[in-house]
């Protein structure tokens, strides 16, 4: 059974990590809204362009802000060629993990994408890699194995389009889909 | 020289109208095709084709010296002399005028014949003379339904390729790749096989998810891909003639990177089933599997020497992707592409002797030839964004995928690099080409 899931992404690591609001309205079938608090983080992005792009598989709310809400956030993102979590990714990650353990029949899926860099089998390989990350932060921190789903897309469902570091900067991300 | 670099612009251009006005007739059939020709050699050999007589018929849709004049054009190696400037039209070894060609500077000279022999049949008949020694060097008749036409006309190809260069020609081979039509979310994915001139493409599989790694198995009889239909990576094989499908890997994680060895009877494989993307060899009779590489890091993109005994993969063990090379057998890998940050994708050529991969010497993602001789990759195309390099059977070209024009298009550049093309379709963008292996039937 699935709820609409409903997102909004704000782009930029700089969003400030201590930030994190009360997570809400969590219950059975999971729906995520955003919570107040610290508005306007719509800061830069990662090229200093800043701008907001919304995404989801599963349509977007757009009246939602995400803001300071590490749960609010369902994409990590990572440096090129990568698969290390930076701070900003550990940070939304283990919100979720511990969202998760107190949410016991909930399941999820890490859905892993690169950046059209590169040769397809590679970036296919390397978005696992980077769900796999994912997973292996939510398992250390007590998230059973069982509940967490992998999925690769590599170069093949980019979010923005363009040859350029902000495109390659939002393509390169895990999302977490909850089910 | 300069004449003759004059004689090939002029003859480059005249092979690609040609081309331009043989595919306005199939507009309707689909995807329609043109090849640019970006670079040429400085000098081929001077070849005259002459329009084939035609007995009992009055037109044939696919003129042999048109397409046969298209082939030679395009790989670079020949100079298509203009018909206009020839002094008669033999169809016959026995009216050949020799200084007729001397005159024009042809080297060689192609004739021939199509004779309705009825019930839609047609008899074809061609030689291929040497002008200056004034002897046939081949000359072949065959008989076909007229369909086929195009087919010999390209089969007629690849034997002056290889009277005239000492190489087997590829001509009469086909081309698989992927075509994306629409956007998000609405694109479709085709997987579709074309002629190597990618004349006539037919649609093998058609998915609203990607589709990923066509690989042809060594009797070109099979395709193995890489289908997301069901919402992850899966390895698919089908059957060319009868599209047959084998679901024959779905483990959990990715499934994907499929590439025959030599013998047909085994894949190798990605897997990330045991907790990362490694290398594995599935066998196709009994369906097991053998696990290959043993590391944290990213193992993918196998490819198998033409004898069989060694592996190549890309991995990013050295904390970029790079290219390692181990023993099929098993044993340690080693790594062998040391230019560039990045290395990756690798492909053998038919002999063995050198690899061809995407590098990133710090001018963007480029096709590079790794050779045995020097152990070094060299680039060998000057664009940003090229992908999926594979040899033709033959070894004299390689094709690849790149951008051009913000859009995805195939390109092929000889292994010298000295000749360049650019396949472009004019619907929806192209990608992931495999070059098929050589088979008539196809």
């Amino acid at each position: 059974m699935r709820k609409t899931l409903s997102y909004v992404v704000i782009i930029g690591f700089s969003i400030a990590i201590a930030g994190c609001g009360g997570r809400k309205a969590v219950e059975g079938d999971v729906q995520v809204e955003a919570v107040d608090g610290t508005a306007g983080a719509s800061s830069a992005g990662l090229d200093g362009s800043g701008g907001t792009v919304t995404s989801g598989l599963e349509g977007v709310d757009s009246a939602a802000g995400a803001d300071g809400d590490l749960l609010g956030k369902r994409v990590v993102y990572f440096e090129y060629d990568s698969s290390l979590l930076t701070l900003e990714a550990e940070a939304i990650v283990q919100a979720h993990a511990q969202y998760l353990a107190s949410a016991p029949g909930t399941q999820i899926i890490l859905e892993g994408h690169a950046d059209e860099r590169g040769t397809r089998e590679y970036n296919l390989a390397l978005g696992e890699d980077r769900a796999r990350s994912v997973a292996n932060l939510m398992e250390a921190m007590g998230v059973s194995s069982s509940r967490v789903q992998i999925v690769s897309y590599g170069e093949e469902r980019p979010v923005a389009l363009g040859y350029d570091e902000a495109a390659f900067a939002l393509n390169r991300r895990v999302e977490i889909l909850y089910q | 020289m300069n004449k003759r670099m004059n004689g090939r612009e002029v003859t480059c251009g005249r092979a690609f109208l040609l081309l331009l006005l043989l595919l306005g007739m199939v507009n309707q059939a689909g995807a329609v095709l043109t090849i640019e020709v970006n670079k040429g050699i400085d000098a081929g050999i001077p070849i005259a084709v002459v329009p084939f007589s035609l007995e009992g018929l009055a037109d044939v849709s696919h003129p042999p010296a048109d397409v046969i004049e298209s082939d030679l054009g395009l790989s670079g190696k020949f100079d298509t002399i203009p018909r206009e400037t020839f002094l008669s039209q033999p169809s016959e070894l026995r009216s050949v005028q020799y200084k007729d060609w001397r005159l024009i500077k042809a080297e060689a000279l192609v004739v021939g014949k199509i004779i309705n022999i009825g019930n839609g049949q047609l008899e074809v008949r061609f030689r291929l003379i040497d002008v200056f020694r004034e002897r046939q060097l081949a000359g072949q008749k065959f008989i076909i339904p007229e369909n086929r036409l195009r087919k010999v006309s390209h089969q007629i190809s690849d034997i002056i390729y290889q009277q005239l260069t000492g190489t087997r020609g590829a001509f009469d081979t086909k081309i698989a790749y992927v075509t994306v039509e629409g956007q998000e979310p609405d694109r479709r994915f085709l997987l579709q096989i074309a002629d190597s001139d990618g004349y006539g493409p037919k649609t093998v599989l058609q998915s609203s998810e990607p589709i990923l790694s066509p690989a042809w198995s060594p009797d070109g009889n099979w395709m193995a891909y890489v289908s997301f239909e069901q919402k992850r990576s899966n390895i698919y094989l089908q059957n060319v003639w009868s599209g047959e499908r084998k679901l024959i890997s779905e483990y959990q994680g990715i499934n994907s990177a499929p590439a025959w060895s030599p013998d047909g009877r085994s894949l190798a494989i990605t897997l990330s089933k045991d907790g990362n993307p490694e290398i594995y060899v599935y066998n196709v009779d009994n369906e097991s599997l053998r696990r290959m590489t043993r590391h944290t890091a990213i193992d993918t993109e196998p490819d198998w020497s033409p004898d069989g005994r060694w592996l190549v993969f890309t991995s990013g063990r050295s904390g970029a992707a790079q290219v390692y090379k181990m023993p099929s057998a098993g044993g340690t890998a080693k790594r062998i592409s040391f230019n560039g940050q990045y290395n990756a994708g690798p492909s053998f050529s038919p002999d063995g002797k050198s690899i061809v991969m995407i590098t990133n010497q710090g001018n963007g993602f480029r096709v590079g030839l790794y050779s045995d001789n020097d152990q070094t990759v060299r680039e060998l195309t000057q664009t940003i964004q090229d992908e999926s390099p594979t040899f033709a059977p033959n070894g004299e070209m390689i094709i690849y995928a790149t951008q051009k024009g913000g859009r995805n298009v195939l390109a092929a550049v000889s292994i010298d690099g000295n000749v360049q093309q650019t396949l472009r379709f004019q619907q929806g963008s192209v990608r992931e080409p495999a070059w098929s292996p050589f088979n008539r039937k196809l």
